[in-house]
């Protein structure tokens, strides 16, 4: 098996007596589209915030193209190429669309120490932001005001954001939250036509979702990581069936 | 446009200081040029700390500490006989901008009310420090022996080229900090302000950038404490008073944080009203407090807000 | 430099500490449970200690006199708090800064205009006014003793109400984690108006019992405020136990400092260069000392949970 591009080994965090995170194993492959779901309160929230660096775990390890990033925090892990998106929309709000996408770029376009031109005039900045709008259907958008975007419009700039540091890897956290139907089906479309060029980690509860885009799916309940496999095999699993999925 | 109305309105208010010796003499009351020559030095500290507030949502409750450091270093120098503008205001701004790296270096770290206490704690101490210094007057201050000098280019004793040369500066702090503010630097600064998790994922450490926008407010702020003692031609540890901090703060509020203009119109505002007041009642504070308190409550945009209602410079 | 000297002292910086930390207790929970910055804290030191002269005059008592100011400054608090802290609860801290700001130069003007800007003058009572004397070599002022043994009284209460009192668990765990009390069912807003009256109160103590060694006049409480922060930045935000830590420290090094840096820098400079060099110093020890605690612990000595 080739190494993995994220490698996560006994990843353990405790509140108290709460194990929220427990022995977590979790391999990811360049290419793949991996799901992580797993019933409320299984720790989805503070998994993420591990692989993310916003916490630090009490133990364990995580590797991601083979350099050990567990002490790095979150702008750090971002320039090695880590990507991600919140459940929450967390979006500059009172920015434009493309002032959104085009500070992601910024971020990587070496340090920010430049205190004379005016960033918004700055093409090497604004060409490649409007370029990934493009590509996640808000190109119309672009100079709208963030928090008046439509909820889903503000799901899909969440997207560009993160496709804009060019990642190796995208985290994405639960996408389609609070998506209608139609919306939902249009993300999951976009998320389909990045498989195989990106690597992407999906933390959803929307099984439909899930299913259509994952090749691999780990399930997450009371912290541990109950089961990993291709779809079929996790559908099948009669240990995921009693702890998640039920009589479906 | 937006620009054009944030340039025009610059362009009125530049035009409306720059009449003001002209229309003093006019009317036999010298003593404006004085008054709106201070209002433009505390517009410059105004405009430093809406920097970084308005901006950068850092409340810093010590920039009285760099009007303080500022003056002190044109008067000590001066003691020692250095009497050289330039050279002296270079000093100014530079030992400014290293106390802010030192206290910035320690405060910008935390936030909220940390950093507000801690802004406030090393000003009291610059405070106390000026007092303890007896060579330089301790709590009663001291003459500035000589006003900073220019060669034959300007000169500081005489009211109305000093005023123009203070005009000219404002202008000068107001657009360098609309630059600045609009660069990539500014970018961060202001992204951080708005949403700092966002700013992080993205892949900025918004700490050196803050660091930095911190000092460069200080430095500003230390070239209005140069200016300020050459105006009152007396230096007194009264300079870093924390009031005078809270002053600074309510000029920028009132104004209008985060815009080009409201720093300049808050300093103009609070100390028109000061002098107006002070006039009529020595107990003027105590309309001033609850206008202060109103103002938080009421018109938190500031003057910007009310002139220009749904506007953000942002 | 002798034992006696050493001893005065200590016990000086023991009755700073105590008065800061009367103070800080107040101002560390307003911050944990409240998050309110609260500039005008140091102004119910200077009612405090206003109305407990004013009382002593009217009733020829000292103690009449300070008992009476407390429950006083502690209704001016509430009173404070209804009518223009409630709303600045959910405003940012620099809408608080600014308000409360605005509060301590109405306070300052007002205290200015009813009882003038010179200032009280007070005596202490011939009961209070003596030393104690510890054996042949060493007396005291037994006033200073009084207020550390009021200080320590009141810490002990405080620390009881707090551990082992429902309204102290409440308190507690607002200071961890306000939203999780207002989840609940608790209710919030008198816990608050409680708090802030509490808080009020204790700076009104402080005031009170600083006013007949200490000068009374206005603007008298906002270099204890200053202080008080210096106290809650080295000790936590939150903690009692954080407060009064701080509050010693700040108390002994302030007071030490100020007695003994300028002969001890003598050994080792000048005599004229310590003469200088050592007052200004002196003056600047607790703010150093704030900068080095919050290099190594950010959060201060004894956070509360959560902060």
């Amino acid at each position: 098996m080739p190494e993995p591009l994220l490698e996560v080994t006994g990843l353990s965090k405790s509140f108290g007596a709460l194990h929220a995170t427990d022995q977590v194993q979790l391999h990811v492959l360049e290419g793949e589209t991996h799901a992580i779901i797993g019933p409320n309160g299984a720790g989805k929230t503070t998994l993420i915030g591990q692989l993310a660096g916003d916490l630090r775990p009490d133990a364990g390890r995580i590797r991601f193209a083979g350099e050990d990033i567990t002490a790095l925090d979150a702008p750090a892990r971002s320039r090695r190429g880590f990507a991600r998106s919140f459940q929450i929309t967390s979006v500059y709000r009172d920015f434009s669309a493309l002032d959104n996408v085009a500070l992601a770029v910024q971020a990587h376009a070496g340090h920010s120490f430049r205190f004379w031109r005016p960033a918004r005039g700055d093409e090497a900045l604004r060409a490649p932001a409007r370029a990934v709008l493009q590509q996640v259907g808000l190109g119309s958008r672009a100079d709208v005001p963030a928090a008046n975007l439509a909820h889903g419009e503000q799901r899909q700039l969440e997207i560009a954001m993160a496709l804009a540091t060019r990642p190796r890897l995208l985290l994405l956290d639960e996408p389609v939250a609070g998506m209608g139907a139609e919306e939902s089906q249009r993300m999951v479309r976009f998320l389909a036509a990045l498989k195989g060029r990106e690597t992407i980690i999906l933390v959803e509860h929307d099984m439909d979702a899930v299913f259509t885009l994952a090749d691999r799916i780990s399930v997450l309940v009371y912290g541990r990581i109950i089961a990993t496999g291709t779809p079929a095999e996790i559908r099948t699993n009669p240990e995921v069936r009693a702890a998640y999925l039920g009589e479906e | 446009m937006r620009l054009g109305r944030r340039r025009i309105v610059l362009l009125g208010l530049v035009l409306l200081l720059a009449a003001v010796p002209p229309a003093a003499t006019l009317l036999g009351q010298p003593f404006y040029v004085d008054l709106v020559r201070r209002v433009m030095i505390f517009a410059i500290a105004a405009v430093s700390l809406d920097l970084i507030l308005g901006y950068g949502g850092m409340v810093s409750f010590g920039h009285a500490a760099y009007l303080g450091v500022g003056a002190y270093a044109v008067t000590i120098l001066a003691v020692y006989g250095v009497h050289d503008g330039l050279l002296q205001w270079a000093v100014a701004i530079g030992a400014s901008m290293l106390l802010a790296l030192a206290i910035g270096a320690i405060s910008v770290r935390t936030s909220g009310i940390y950093f507000i206490m801690i802004t406030l704690a090393f000003t009291q101490m610059l405070y106390y420090l000026g007092i303890s210094l007896d060579v330089y007057g301790g709590d009663n201050g001291m003459r500035l022996p000589m006003r900073s000098q220019f060669g034959g280019l300007i000169d500081l004793g005489n009211g109305t080229q000093f005023y123009y040369l203070v005009l000219g500066l404002l202008l000068l702090v107001v657009l360098l900090v609309r630059r600045l503010v609009d660069s990539r630097f500014g970018m961060v600064i202001r992204a951080a302000k708005s949403n700092e998790a966002r700013t992080r994922a993205i892949g900025f450490s918004p700490y050196p950038y803050r660091l930095a926008a911190f000092v460069i407010s200080g430095g500003l702020c230390g070239l209005a404490g140069a200016l300020l003692v050459n105006h009152t031609a007396y230096l007194t540890p009264d300079f870093m008073n924390w009031t005078r901090s809270g002053d600074i703060l309510f000029m920028v509020i009132l104004g209008g944080i985060g815009s080009t203009v409201g720093p300049v119109l808050g300093a103009l505002v609070l100390l028109l009203l000061e002098n107006a007041l002070a006039n009529w009642t020595e107990h003027w504070q105590i309309i001033l407090g609850p206008f202060l308190v109103l103002v938080v409550l009421f018109a938190r945009r500031g003057l910007a807000g009310l002139l220009w209602p749904g506007e953000h410079d942002a | 430099m002798n034992l006696q000297l050493v001893l005065e002292q200590v016990l000086n910086g023991a009755q700073l500490g105590v008065t800061l930390f009367l103070m800080a207790a107040g101002l560390t929970l307003i911050f944990g449970i409240m998050n309110l910055v609260n500039l005008a804290h140091g102004s119910f030191y200077m009612v405090g200690a206003y109305l407990a002269v004013t009382f002593y005059g009217w009733t020829g008592s000292l103690v009449l006199g300070t008992l009476l100011a407390l429950p006083a400054t502690l209704a001016v608090g509430v009173v404070i708090e209804v009518i223009a802290l409630r709303t600045l609860y959910e405003r940012d801290h620099l809408d608080q800064v600014l308000a409360t700001f605005g509060l301590i130069l109405f306070f300052n003007e007002l205290i200015a205009i009813v009882w003038g800007r010179v200032g009280l003058f007070t005596n202490l009572p011939d009961w209070l006014s003596g030393s104690v004397d510890f054996g042949a070599a060493f007396s005291y002022p037994l006033y200073r003793l009084v207020i550390i043994a009021v200080g320590i009284v009141v810490a002990g209460a405080l620390w009881y109400m707090v551990t082992r009192t429902r309204l102290g668990m409440l308190v507690r765990a607002g200071a961890s984690n306000r939203t999780m009390v207002a989840a609940l069912g608790v209710n919030i807003r008198q816990l608050y108006t409680l708090v802030f009256g509490l808080g009020a109160g204790l700076a009104g103590l402080a005031g009170a019992m600083a006013a007949p060694i200490y000068a009374v006049q206005p603007g008298m409480g906002d270099a204890v405020l200053i202080q008080a922060f210096v106290v809650v930045a080295i000790g936590g935000i939150g903690s009692i136990r954080g407060a009064f830590a701080g509050a010693l420290i700040v108390g002994m090094v302030d007071t030490l400092g100020r007695a003994f840096l300028k002969p001890a820098l003598a050994t080792l400079i000048s005599a004229p260069a310590a003469q200088s060099a050592g007052p200004a110093l002196a003056s600047m020890l607790i703010y150093l000392l704030m900068a080095v605690v919050l290099a190594l612990r950010p959060e201060g000595l004894f956070p509360a949970r959560g902060h």
